[in-house]
């Protein structure tokens, strides 16, 4: 059975943007704060890490008041690199549509800070960052961290920048997850959030998806028990699969099919082989092959395993108790399409907020793109992200 | 986080266009300052009013999505949901105000929101089209057809209003619910309110549309 293009063709290139990837870890393209070993982060495990770096970006000017900060978090695969080119792929900002001078979140405006998760691979201590016990990058022996741990992370970086009070936290699918976080956790120091496109919990289905792409990875026997850093190879083949199945995950049905439906790719005839025939094969290998090269497996299988544990009922007994007393100003956003984290998944943190009497807006926005429309060009989108922010900067004075 | 009524009514620009009679009437009904759930607030035009109009702090309900969008886009905090399903997760006297303008009769349970509207909101502000007026009674009486008024335009089968009542039906659901009326004004077309104060019967047939601020009884 002839099998020419697998998933995981590895060139030169390729290989040379994994490597600028895995120096992100060392000497990031970013800001980095340093927190010494004297100040560790505690984890909900009981557990702690230290040292502790921090990478992020920042965009704007913070006003002499501190009052204009905006948190802006990333989802499972973005980083901190929202709106300028990034260090390894070249492309642009991963919200770029969304942040910069005029836009809805409007750099002219407001301070714009993003870091990279706790867990992650942009420059924030994570599984490939140096163990201090061993000398050796953690792998498997980094402790396992939470949603509420990546928000704790955050909350020191916000401290070092000297802000008491962000004007506002948004972010969408697990970025949306911290917003969440933020809001129960630091009541007092989010004066407006946006979760956008998430849940107040992780379900069985995002769950089951999840733990598809951790045993992906883990069958890879590249991935050396996790201890692949300094050797010759790297899950890559694992991690492409883990990679294809989550993305499909990202899509509506309506979406695949307008775009690939049962095309062929770069032929007239099935070639009667496993070559990716289809459209839609050739697609998602591609997906597969170019996140390789700039995310690494151990952080995938921690951020995953942090978002199957977040459930903000569990951990407050009931959803609503999260937000008791909360004076923040909410705005939620589903999208149509979205079954990853459907509209009846936010709505129950809406029902929650009610429940206290919160303010909150609710948006549903129509759009067939699936999960990924947060990250879209949606019109109606932006309109509300602009709209509710300027609203809310008129009340607290931001000119 | 302090702004003077006169700061926050620069914050709303108030389209260029006519205050519907009802909205003005509940403008007047609403203490300045309070806090006010509007549900099915439409595009926003009462939340509005009252907020550059009584500094009230406002909040709406609405079912269309283009509504919603539209009202969040100005800055205005609402939900998209339905008065039949949304109300029910709201705790007791969230609101100093409950309204339901021209809603009604469009949903579902009416006895249920409005069962709602009590517990949510210290007062419920209700009004709705009055399917007693003598122009209604006489187009049944003379064409043997369900009415058409400038008011209620749309034919029996297209119309939204399942639950159509007049002045005094609607009268009859309040002291079933045991709520108390505190006050109840009956206007015609023209947004004009009805001098009739006391005759339940004058308001019936000559108001186009009423409306009726409630508070549960044991309240006052």
């Amino acid at each position: 059975m002839p099998v020419r293009d697998t998933p995981i063709d590895v060139t030169a290139r390729q290989q040379a943007q994994a490597d600028a990837a895995a120096r992100q870890v060392i000497n990031p393209q970013s800001l980095v704060v340093r927190f010494p070993a004297s100040e560790p982060l505690r984890l909900d495990s009981g557990r702690e890490i230290a040292p502790l770096t921090i990478a992020y970006q920042t965009y704007g000017t913070l006003n002499a008041d501190k009052s204009n900060a905006i948190l802006i978090c990333h989802a499972l695969t973005g980083d901190q690199h929202v709106a300028n080119e990034h260090p390894v792929t070249g492309k642009g900002g991963w919200w770029a549509t969304l942040v910069g001078p005029g836009k809805p979140v409007d750099t002219d405006r407001f301070f714009v800070i993003c870091a990279n998760i706790l867990g992650g691979c942009m420059g924030s201590t994570g599984p490939a960052s140096e163990n201090p016990a061993t000398g050796r990058p953690y792998g498997v022996e980094f402790p396992v961290i939470t949603i509420g741990d990546m928000v704790k992370a955050q909350a020191r970086l916000v401290d070092y920048l000297g802000i008491d009070q962000l004007f506002s936290v948004i972010g969408g699918s697990m970025g949306g997850m911290q917003v969440l976080q933020w809001c129960a956790r630091y009541k007092e120091r989010v004066l407006t959030a946006m979760p956008i496109a998430t849940a107040p919990w992780h379900t069985a289905q995002n769950i089951a998806f999840h733990e598809v792409g951790r045993q992906a990875v883990m069958a890879d026997p590249d991935w050396q028990g996790g201890a692949y850093y300094g050797t010759a190879s790297r899950p890559a083949r694992g991690l492409a699969v883990a990679r294809m199945a989550a993305h499909i995950t990202y899509l509506s049905e309506k979406a695949l099919q307008d775009k690939f439906g049962r095309g062929l790719q770069n032929r007239d005839q099935h070639s009667f082989s496993f070559d990716a025939d289809f459209k839609i094969e050739s697609y998602l290998r591609h997906q597969g092959s170019t996140f390789v090269d700039r995310f690494d497996a151990n952080s995938y299988l921690y951020i995953t395993r942090a978002m199957d544990y977040f459930d903000l009922e569990a951990e407050y007994g009931k959803l609503a108790n999260a937000f008791t007393g909360t004076k923040t100003q909410f705005c939620v956003v589903s999208f149509t399409s979205d079954w990853l984290y459907p509209t009846r998944d936010n709505k129950e943190i809406v029902k929650a907020l009610n429940g206290v009497a919160a303010n909150v807006s609710f948006v549903e926005i129509e759009s067939d793109k699936g999960h990924d429309a947060f990250l879209l060009d949606e019109e109606v989108f932006f309109a509300t992200v602009r709209g509710f922010l300027n609203a809310a900067a008129k009340k607290r004075g931001i000119a | 986080m302090s702004d003077s009524p006169g700061q926050r009514a620069q914050d709303f620009i108030i389209a260029d266009r006519p205050v519907r009679a009802d909205h003005r009437l509940i403008a007047e009904m609403v203490a300045p300052g309070s806090r006010v759930l509007d549900v099915g607030c439409g595009d926003g035009a009462l939340l509005e009013l009252l907020i550059s109009e009584k500094n009230v702090d406002g909040r709406g309900v609405e079912i269309s999505r283009d509504n919603v969008n539209a009202c969040v886009a100005r800055g205005l905090s609402v939900i998209q949901g339905d008065a039949d399903q949304d109300l029910s997760g709201y705790p007791d006297k969230a609101f100093d105000y409950a309204v339901l303008s021209l809603t009604i009769q469009a949903t579902r349970q009416p006895k249920v929101v409005l069962e709602n509207l009590l517990r949510i909101g210290r007062r419920a502000i209700v009004s709705f089209p009055n399917f007693g007026h003598w122009k209604i009674r006489t187009a049944l009486l003379f064409t043997g057809r369900m009415p058409r008024t400038p008011n209620l335009p749309e034919t029996w089968f297209d119309s939204q209003d399942s639950h159509l009542c007049t002045i005094k039906d609607f009268s009859d659901l309040v002291t079933i619910l045991d709520a108390e009326v505190e006050d109840a004004v009956a206007f015609n077309s023209r947004g004009q309110r009805l001098a009739i104060k006391n005759s339940l019967s004058l308001q019936n047939l000559l108001g186009e549309k009423a409306v009726f601020l409630l508070a549960p009884r044991g309240q006052r």
